[in-house]
């Protein structure tokens, strides 16, 4: 009945039951044309350009005005003066004698009696109470005064903008010796990496926000960029197809030596940093094809050395590019100079020696860190024994020690965690870039569920964070090529003398307790492949027919008595 | 109410002299004021225009102090209230048509 309504919406589609539900066939077919509209070179003539064309813009913003006269809402203030209590109309307040006739009147009253009996057994006993104690006095003035309680904070004293429209992704900060200056690599690693335009990184004096103080032009899309800790006027970078390069700041922006293409790395140049060595000059860069390398500044035509990151099991084995690990980070600290570190993007942090002659002695240390690449990795600058990798929505601090699990680690964020780093100063202090622009600050002496402070930065991705050598000012780079000058509070930026102390209680604390775990872990495992090697030889392990049957009778047995309570329960 | 029926007017009368004079003797007390619901002060240990300053001002407070007992929990009721200010300790004791004030030093 209601489908009447409709019927002007019905659309009737009908075919004969033989023609339709047929399987289809596809048959091969040569190609064959089914259109072609040649050019016509009689219209080439109706072509013109338009000249001159005509567009208007407007540049300044729209604007109106408008009037409107509201309703007026009327207010007048009045004013009472209730000076005496409410009496009776026929009394006149005036007169004392009818007021008091008034009074006594009431006072005869029987409620007026009865009120003030029970009223004043109460009030009595108030009274009583205020001259036995002293009920309002203050208790424990004379303790001293609590220290206020400290604020952590974290804010943003400087944004530096990338000039120009198209703002690109900044991959690494590097902050200059002196910590005037800061040098910022920005690239946009596009898929098919093609870079037909420039991509520009920058020097900025901290002091000026406006400009970048040095354009640094490279060949190709720099992804690292690091100032040499010795001379504070040179930098090396790596490049998008795997060069490395070396710039001087009193040259210009243009790149002053520039490794050849033959001997640079396969992939990307991900990571750079330079070495302590006598001259100062030399450095070593990783990439994704899993080979480290190291350069000299002065000749860089071809690498001094270079190891590949294959964690072969015997000295007898070959390390091979093929099987090589793909480096996502590096590491290196001064003090230990023929060590470095590298975190793979398979998860692992391995440690290397470049003295080393066997392969086992060239990779010496391989810790599984994460389940996702190594994002970042960083010795803690005060004990070297431990290190902070960042990766698979965690931060962890390891121990050199403790090889199957990190000795701490925070909660899995929601966001990614894109960089992380130790301040210089407050070294139990971690700063952690996140995905969402959050800069979160992690003190390991105040807590350990929670960062201290998490200070949004800015809506985009942060992807770099660099402390200043002074503690206090954090660089972060974000995803649209800004880089954020935060300031930490002095809390958080500076140490106690205890701190060093408590800090190395903390890390042995936890360490002891990840060695007790991991030698229970092996006692474990021992007592599994013993059992299983006993097992063995009976040929006990396999189920017999014997086995099989007892279980299934085991099986219905249970059952049955399942069974039977649940008919229990149902009856009862 | 009907309990007190019994007793005789001038009975109880001396009685309530008796008891306002016990208060009036305690230690610290300034003055007693007693105010009826219409704020007129019908018995007070105090001039004329403090009296009427107080019941005035004190039933004005009481009334208040009353509604808020009452708007929290509509089966309650206000029984007492103190003042405390640096000087002295207003005692209120707040009654259906009646209001018992007392002023009480508590400084020594």
């Amino acid at each position: 009945m209601e489908k009447t309504d409709k019927a002007e919406f019905v659309y009737e589609y009908t075919r004969r039951r033989r023609e339709f539900g047929r399987q289809t066939l596809f048959e091969d077919r040569n190609a064959e044309l089914s259109v072609s509209i040649p050019s016509n070179p009689s219209m080439y003539k109706h072509y013109i350009l338009r000249n001159p064309v005509n567009v208007s813009v407007e540049n300044t913003k729209s604007m109106s005005e408008h009037w409107v006269n509201s309703v007026r809402a009327e207010y007048t203030s009045s004013g009472v003066n209730h000076v005496e209590g409410g009496w009776p109309k026929d009394i006149n307040i005036n007169d004392p004698e009818a007021t008091q006739r008034y009074r006594r009147k009431i006072e005869k009253d029987d409620a007026y009696i009865h009120a003030v009996m029970h009223l004043g057994h109460s009030m009595e006993h108030n009274i009583l109470q205020n001259n036995a104690v002293d009920m309002y006095q203050i208790y424990y003035s004379e303790l001293p005064s609590i220290p206020p309680v400290e604020r952590s904070s974290c804010h943003t004293v400087n944004v530096y903008r990338e000039p120009g429209a198209n703002r690109r992704p900044i991959r690494s900060l590097s902050w200059q010796q002196d910590g005037a200056r800061l040098a910022t690599a920005h690239a946009d690693i596009c898929f098919t990496r093609n870079s037909r335009n420039l991509q520009l990184s920058y020097i900025w004096d901290i002091e000026n926000a406006n400009a970048p103080e040095l354009t640094i032009t490279p060949p190709q899309p720099l992804l690292d960029l690091q100032y040499n800790p010795r001379d504070q006027h040179i930098l090396v970078g790596g490049l998008m197809n795997g060069q490395v390069g070396c710039w001087d700041m009193r040259r210009g922006g243009e790149v002053i030596a520039l490794c050849p293409p033959h001997v640079a790395h396969r992939e990307l140049t991900r990571n750079v940093l330079f070495i302590n060595s006598k001259t100062g000059a030399e450095f070593f860069s990783a990439s994704p094809d899993g080979v480290v390398k190291w350069w000299d500044t002065r000749n860089m035509s071809e690498p001094t050395d270079f190891m590949i990151i294959d964690p072969v099991k015997t000295n007898n084995d070959t390390q091979s590019v093929e099987n090589a690990l793909g480096i996502s980070a590096l590491e290196y600290e001064p003090t230990i100079p023929t060590r470095f570190m590298i975190g793979t993007e398979t998860g692992l942090v391995v440690g290397g020696n470049r003295k080393g002659k066997t392969p086992l002695e060239k990779l010496p240390s391989k810790y599984e860190a994460h389940l996702g690449p190594v994002y970042s990795l960083q010795r803690n600058p005060t004990f070297l024994k431990n290190f902070l990798t960042v990766g698979d929505w965690t931060a962890r601090v390891w121990s050199e020690d403790c090889r199957e699990s990190s000795i701490l680690w925070t909660h899995s964020h929601r966001t990614k965690l894109t960089d992380g780093a130790w301040n210089p100063i407050r070294f139990s202090l971690m700063l952690v870039s996140q995905w969402d622009g959050c800069l979160s600050c992690w003190d390991l002496l105040r807590r350990r569920t929670a960062p201290v402070v998490t200070a949004q930065l800015c809506d985009e991705p942060l992807l770099r964070v660099r402390p200043h050598e002074g503690g206090l000012l954090v660089a972060c780079g974000s995803s649209k090529g800004t880089v954020y000058l935060a300031e930490l509070s002095e809390n958080l930026g500076t140490a106690d003398k205890n701190d060093k102390q408590l800090l190395t209680h903390i890390l042995e604390r936890e360490n002891k307790r990840e060695r007790i775990l991991e030698a229970r872990l092996r006692e474990l495992r021992l007592k599994m492949r013993q059992e299983r090697d006993v097992g063995h030889p009976d040929g006990d392990s396999a189920p017999t027919d014997k086995d099989l049957e007892e279980a299934a009778n085991e099986y219905s047995l249970m059952v049955q008595q399942l069974q039977e309570q649940q008919n229990n329960q149902d009856l009862g | 109410m009907c309990h007190y029926i019994y007793q005789t007017v001038w009975e109880s009368a001396t009685e309530v002299e008796e008891t306002i004079k016990r208060i009036q003797a305690h230690k610290g007390v300034m003055g007693v004021v007693i105010v009826n619901h219409e704020g007129i002060p019908i018995k007070s240990s105090l001039d004329n225009a403090t009296s009427v300053l107080y019941s005035g001002l004190i039933g004005q407070l009481t009334e208040k102090a009353r509604n808020v007992v009452r708007e929290m929990d509509s089966t309650n009721e206000l029984t007492f209230l103190r003042v405390r200010s640096r000087r002295h300790e207003i005692l209120i004791a707040p009654d259906r048509e009646f209001i018992l004030i007392v002023i009480q030093n508590t400084t020594d």
